[in-house]
């Protein structure tokens, strides 16, 4: 009955060979890059026996300090792939000039600066976030695991299952070339008929889910779960970013999913939520893409600026400046977020008393996060300062940060941002926050809290060599695009005419290369570090002489995080227990209640990664299949009651001994 | 740097420092669900909003007094309002520890809930029939977005009451089910409010206009 082509559709979608772009020979390379290390990593893994540890101890683990170091894991290997992005448009941008077309054409060029945004904030920038509040809050609030272990697992899969549909695109069909908000109706059917928009569309969905959830589940933790005597204002300052950060997560990635489920909607069913035609309005999704995408930025600084206001009181020794107005300036900066997203478009021609409200809401942010800024520099006023590596990106922070701040006040001038929207101006300011300060404060974070993930501190030699690649890197990559973006260049460029401008390029191109030692810096401060561990462990649980109930326990903490729940008296929980003379009891130890590990969240992220595949490509029968799957496992799940177990207290004690001896050999 | 440290702690005094007995935080699962149940409001606010700005666009096609039959959405809103109170007795049930009641007003409540999504799927193939698809303009995108969201919603609440219903059946009114089965009943009354924002905003508005 069927033809050839009728079966071939029905089976396949519209998935043809074509599809994989076998003629593109960077692809080409990349690919095999992939398949061989892959394999090689399976093979490892065979060779080592590692399949049964992997899967029983990591993949299937609701332990949240494995969990955050897996979300870490993700973020550093999505990092390579976003920044193999960055330097390819740089190379691209300062050689495109005149009578030279460079290497990547316009239908490339465009699929890699989406990728690059995307990835950057959805899988780099939210998993570093994501990872170290996972790992840190509970140990920091006393608790021995989150509110919903499982859930967090879950959650974990669904952003890894993002990724994997993201790295797809590079190698069966295509990105989007839409820009990494993929505003219609460029993303719409008509414009972009292809699997690129859907590719972006699935991606974010499904991880937006595990952020949402993971949002949800860290805010019930930080209510619900403080040890006894923590009150709200005895949170350490990290648990109160982290605090807000969910919430705004919680109030923010509704809206993405809502508006990304309507261009979906105006894809696949022809609908004209924001067409052109019919009445549809496509400043209706730049509306509610910004009202989920402004919170969305502070969603990823809130918590590095909690990581900074650790460290600088732990490298100072002295107790943070101005705990209080701390709090108060991160809950106003989370208020403030919500009431600003309309100067990312100023120029909609909402006119001029719309855009004057915002403008001011947007000049108002700047007064708490000046506060913060002071609070800082009064810490570090005469206070005993160690400049450790972590200490390092904080000082870095906040000079350059001080900067991608003021630029931020000049794009909040409604007139002024006519003349700078979608220019290089604005990529040079949001890069400047966000690696000065978002990826900066994660760096400083790994850095800080590494010791007590695994026991061994990070080689403080090759952390320098990366803190000062990184610091000048990005001072020559993005100082010449704010003087291209004043000179009018535009953003999404990929080639030139005025040869006068191309000095500016190949300098920004010079500081990408610097980042680029910056981060095999990074990779060989790991391997160094791991190499020497011996010399690097901490034994004592206690690196930095540190503040928070996280530096009470073992590095690396014990699975059930505190073999006794701490009682809290003051902010700096542990510096208050050292002072106060806290001997760590040695006797009494009983079973401990933990949550079972389970192979759930593997199995509906695999599924959903297949279904959301399926739904790129137009394979109906299969994502059916596996929609049903998914409804089916995750039913099946609700029938296993047999969720927990109690550590015996024989391991507790053998554990804790350890700890003992430990102790003992440094004195 | 010590002053300042000095005026919250005194030293020398070594107070408790962690608790020799079990700590059991209390359950976060109903706050969990609560932080749940608002992002989801959320997700209806977008479809609301969006229903406000598209609502009028008609393209030249059907406006909402062409295509609402009050009558049959009275009946709909019926529907759901007495499920929602059903669902109260069950929980009322629940309370008493009597097993066989609370399925039995479940059962009922299901019932209610099948009829309204019923009615609804009944309304919308209705519309289709007569031309007023989807894809025939911005309000009839917002408006089918809109109510099918909540009508997919209840769909979704139907299959989890099943479930329940059979764990319930197999285990009892054991403290696990009884947490599951406020949840649903948020769940529950949490789309019943969200229709009375789309019963007045949507239909009631829509042939008043």
């Amino acid at each position: 009955m069927f033809s050839n082509l009728d079966l071939q559709k029905l089976v396949f979608g519209r998935l043809t060979l074509e599809a994989i772009p076998y003629h593109e020979p960077i692809l080409l390379v990349t690919f095999a890059a992939v398949v061989l290390g892959g394999l090689g990593v399976l093979g490892a893994l065979t060779y080592f026996r590692l399949w049964g540890t992997l899967w029983r101890d990591w993949l299937t683990s609701v332990d949240h300090k494995k969990i955050g170091i897996m979300y870490i894991i993700l973020a550093l290997v999505m990092l390579l792939r976003g920044f193999a992005d960055a330097l390819m448009m740089r190379a691209q941008q300062a050689i495109a000039f005149g009578a030279n077309d460079g290497y990547l054409p316009p239908h490339h060029y465009d699929q890699i600066f989406t990728a690059h945004g995307v990835i950057m904030i959805f899988f780099v920038a939210m998993p570093l976030v994501t990872g170290l509040m996972n790992f840190v809050v509970p140990l920091q609030i006393g608790a021995r695991d989150v509110a919903f272990p499982f859930l967090n697992n879950f959650s974990f899969w669904m952003t890894v299952s993002g990724a994997v549909t993201v790295m797809a695109s590079l190698f069966v069909g295509e990105f989007a070339r839409t820009g990494w908000l993929a505003y219609p109706p460029l993303s719409g059917p008509a414009a972009s008929p292809g699997v690129g928009v859907d590719y972006y569309i699935w991606a974010l969905q499904i991880a937006g889910i595990g952020t949402l959830l993971s949002g949800i589940n860290l805010v019930a933790t930080i209510v619900k779960m403080r040890a006894p005597g923590m009150s709200m204002m005895k949170l350490p300052v990290f648990t109160w970013t982290a605090l807000c950060t969910n919430i705004l997560i919680v109030a923010a990635f509704p809206i993405l999913t809502a508006v990304l489920a309507l261009l979906s909607l105006d894809r696949y069913v022809g609908t004209h939520f924001f067409s052109n035609d019919l009445g549809g309005n496509p400043m209706m999704y730049v509306n509610l893409i910004w009202i989920w995408g402004h919170p969305e930025v502070y969603i990823l600084i809130l918590p590095a600026f909690g990581v900074f206001s650790e460290i600088v009181s732990t490298y100072s020794g002295k107790r943070l400046f101005g705990y209080a107005s701390m709090v108060y300036a991160t809950v106003v900066i989370t208020i403030l977020s919500y009431l600003v997203w309309l100067h990312h478009f100023f120029t909609m021609g909402s006119g001029a008393s719309v855009n004057s409200f915002f403008g001011i809401t947007t000049m108002i942010i700047s007064i708490p996060t000046g506060a913060k800024i002071f609070n800082w520099l009064f810490t570090m006023y005469k206070g005993r300062i160690r400049f450790e590596v972590p200490m390092l990106w904080t000082v870095g922070f906040m000079v350059t940060f001080v900067i991608g701040g003021m630029t931020g006040v000049l794009l909040a001038v409604p007139p002024a941002d006519f003349v700078l929207h979608n220019s290089l101006f604005l990529i040079a300011h949001f890069h400047n926050v966000i690696i000065g300060g978002v990826l900066f404060g994660m760096l400083a974070g790994i850095t800080y809290w590494f010791p007590k993930a695994f026991g061994y501190k990070l080689d403080p030699f090759w952390g320098k060599m990366s803190f000062w690649f990184w610091l000048t890197g990005f001072w020559f990559a993005f100082m010449p695009l704010y003087v291209l973006g004043l000179m009018g260049v535009t953003r999404r460029l990929n080639h030139f005419d005025d040869p006068s401008l191309q000095i500016w390029f190949v300098i920004a191109a010079f500081g990408a290369f610097l980042i680029l030692l910056g981060i095999a810096s990074f990779g060989v401060q790991l391997v160094v570090s791991y190499l020497n561990r011996e010399a690097l462990r901490d034994v004592t649980g206690d690196p930095w002489n540190g503040r928070t109930l996280e530096w009470s326990t073992a590095s690396p903490p014990p699975e059930y995080n505190f073999a006794f729940t701490p009682v809290i008296h003051d902010h700096d929980a542990w510096w208050d227990m050292k002072r106060r003379g806290y001997s760590r009891p040695l006797e009494g130890f009983r079973a401990i209640h933990m949550p079972k590990g389970t192979g759930t969240g593997v199995i509906l992220g695999a599924l959903s990664l297949v279904f959301s595949f399926a739904m790129i490509w137009y394979i109906w029968w299969l994502a059916a299949a596996t929609f049903l799957a998914m409804a089916v496992v995750t039913i099946g799940h609700t029938f296993n009651y047999n969720r927990d177990f109690y550590i015996p207290a024989d391991e507790v004690i053998r554990a804790e001994g350890q700890r003992t001896t430990m102790l003992s050999g440094r004195a | 740097m010590a002053t300042h440290a000095q005026t919250v702690l005194s030293p020398g005094e070594a107070p408790e420092f962690h608790l020799a007995e079990d700590h059991h935080p209390e359950g976060s699962t109903m706050l969990g669900f609560w932080i749940y149940l608002m992002s989801d409001c959320l997700i209806f606010a977008v479809l609301f909003a969006t229903y406000a700005v598209l609502g009028r666009n008609y393209a030249a096609g059907p406006s909402p007094k062409d295509l609402f039959e009050l009558p049959l959405v009275a009946l709909n809103t019926s529907m759901l309002l007495l499920s929602s109170i059903t669902y109260g007795f069950a929980v009322l049930e629940m309370e008493r520890n009597r097993q066989g009641a609370t399925l039995g007003w479940l059962a009922v409540t299901g019932l209610f809930g099948l009829c309204f999504v019923g009615i609804e799927l009944y309304e919308f193939a209705h519309l289709i029939h007569e031309g007023a698809t989807p894809q025939r303009s911005g309000f009839l995108s917002a408006f089918f977005t809109l109510v099918g969201t909540h009508g997919l919603h209840v769909s979704l609440g139907i299959v989890w009451l099943v479930t329940l219903m059979v764990q319930v059946r197999q285990r009892g009114l054991i403290v696990e089910n009884r947490r599951r089965l406020l949840c649903l009943s948020m769940f529950w009354h949490f789309l019943d409010v969200i229709w009375i924002g789309v019963f007045t905003f949507v239909y009631l508005m829509g042939v008043l206009q």
